[in-house]
């Protein structure tokens, strides 16, 4: 399926979501938080969408927010969005946790987590799964004091 | 039967933890799992990573595009020739530098050839952890005619850094295509040599099939890829699906196994072996004439934006995200690597097997540790 016609369809779901076709060449679609889990469902369900692997999942800092990107394939009908939600609290960032989607997020959100302090609501076991269990600070935030990196030295 | 029963319901039983790794000679790196067991049964893995982690991410942040390609060949040392490719062919993509044909046709005879060097790496030690020395010492014999080429051209044998952007560090050694040849010629006579000692072989058969079975649709479910995900039906080879460098011009097959076990993800990566050596045999002669490499700025600046570079790799689909904004280091750069998402799957797939047979299961997926830790 085509940029376009994803962008139609998904549109007509909901009116919270930003939809942009020109600046990537998949569509980018920006999903509110609070409708993260209902829109996630539907793109993997949907016959006209048919999501079901989760490609990579990538924890962001864009600077104010912090946010959370999704590459979405389409195994049999061989089409990919990427997925965007954002959020402006920096201190207790957190959003709905697509595990039970697709597990293949399990890992993945652990590691969000890890390097930015985005918490899962719903994930079955989220830890610090690179750094050590008393790490202070969230090491990919731009924002992160690194004392022993040589190379922002 | 009655006093086995008798016993069961006399003895206390629960479950209890082991630890296999760090150190563990079949974690083929530093990793550590933590295997809820049930007598010699397991019920649940965790793994515990971060041995080897070394914040590549983190670092790309702080460095040139053009140096990003040196930090990729760290990640999966196996397959380092198509990290630096993902990395060049993303930024050419984003600038808009376009490469000639030669380029193309070495990157493409390059990654074959590493694929090879790594599957047979991977046949070594699959032998090795079902209990095969032979294996080991056949697979290194053969890898060694491989490290050579890449010498005599590259400069190094295992982490090349050969690819640069817009092009290759140096043009192909002027004995390249006689020692590919030679080589083509070796293998195909031992290739069928690893049939004989492991493939066929009786032992082995009854260790690797019908365990570890994982079907088509939880392979995709935990993104599986590579040839551990070709071993279950789902066909999601990047050189047949989004062809990149000189792979549309080639003929071969992609190699897809239905059965979903161990011995279907090892015969996929011995298929791949001669399909490999397909391809270079249609290149070796076919190298067009023309510079090695495209003149490039000195300071490369990809455009405010997203991209994604997917390449195969030999462990499967590496994927390159790059958040760009338009300044000369990546704002964010994400490496998605195939042995992340493979060893998910570990988990499932072991589900209810002996401790013994993990050990084939985790050597079947072929993982690459430090391309976990990243």
């Amino acid at each position: 399926m085509t940029k376009i016609e994803l962008k139609e369809i998904i549109g007509s779901w909901s009116s919270n979501l930003k939809l942009d076709d020109e600046s990537n060449e998949f569509l980018m679609v920006e999903v509110p938080a609070e409708e993260l889990f209902s829109i996630s469902e539907k793109l993997k369900n949907d016959s006209n969408t048919k999501f079901d692997l989760m490609y990579a999942l990538t924890g962001m800092d864009y600077g104010t927010d912090l946010g959370v990107v999704y590459h979405l394939e389409s195994t049999s009908l061989n089409h990919m969005i990427i997925m965007k939600v954002s959020t402006s609290d920096r201190e207790n960032p957190n959003f709905d946790s697509v595990v039970k989607i697709w597990p293949a997020a399990f890992y993945n959100e652990s590691e969000a987590y890890d390097f930015f302090g985005i918490k899962f609501n719903g994930h079955p076991e989220l830890k610090r799964i690179f750094m050590d269990e008393n790490w202070k600070g969230f090491p990919q935030r731009k924002d992160y004091k690194d004392e022993f990196n040589m190379l922002t030295k | 039967m009655e006093n086995q029963q008798f016993l069961a319901d006399k003895i206390r039983t629960q479950e209890y933890k082991l630890n296999m790794g760090p150190q563990h000679p079949a974690t083929h790196g530093v990793m550590r799992m933590v295997l809820s067991l049930d007598g010699e049964e397991i019920k649940y893995i965790e793994p515990v990573l971060g041995y080897i982690h070394r914040g590549i991410e983190k670092m790309c942040e702080s460095i040139s595009y053009k140096q990003t390609i040196h930090l990729s060949d760290r990640l999966d040392y196996l397959s380092s020739h198509m990290n630096n490719e993902a990395i060049a062919l993303l930024v050419e993509k984003g600038t808009g530098i376009e490469v000639n044909d030669r380029i193309k046709v070495i990157r493409t005879m390059m990654s074959e050839l590493t694929r090879l060097a790594s599957h047979q790496l991977w046949w070594g030690v699959m032998g090795m952890d079902t209990g095969a020395l032979t294996s080991f010492m056949f697979a290194f014999r053969d890898r060694e005619l491989i490290n050579d080429i890449f010498e005599e051209t590259c400069g190094s044998r295992l982490t090349m850094n050969y690819n640069v952007i817009g092009g290759l560090r140096y043009d192909i050694h002027e004995n390249f295509v006689k020692r590919v040849k030679e080589f083509i010629t070796h293998f195909k006579a031992k290739l069928p040599e690893y049939d004989r000692l492991l493939s066929n072989n009786i032992i082995f058969r009854k260790r690797t099939e019908g365990l570890g079975i994982i079907s088509k649709e939880d392979a995709i479910a935990y993104g599986m890829n590579g040839p551990t995900g070709r071993a279950s039906g789902y066909a999601c080879d990047i050189r047949k699906r989004l062809p990149y460098s000189a792979y549309d011009r080639v003929e071969f097959k992609e190699i897809i196994a239905t059965e979903g076990d161990a011995f279907a993800r090892y015969k996929v990566r011995i298929l791949e072996m001669w399909e490999s050596l397909h391809i270079l045999e249609q290149l070796v002669d076919n190298i067009p004439e023309g510079e090695h490499k495209v003149k490039t700025k000195a300071v490369i600046k990809l455009p405010k934006g997203e991209y994604l570079q997917r390449v195969e790799s030999a462990r499967g689909d590496l994927g390159i995200y790059v958040n760009s904004d338009g300044g000369k280091n990546p704002y964010r750069m994400k490496f998605r690597s195939p042995s992340f998402a493979n060893m998910h799957a570990l988990n499932k797939m072991s589900e209810n097997t002996k401790i013994g047979d993990l050990v084939v299961n985790f050597s079947t997926i072929d993982v690459v540790v430090p391309d976990i830790d990243r």
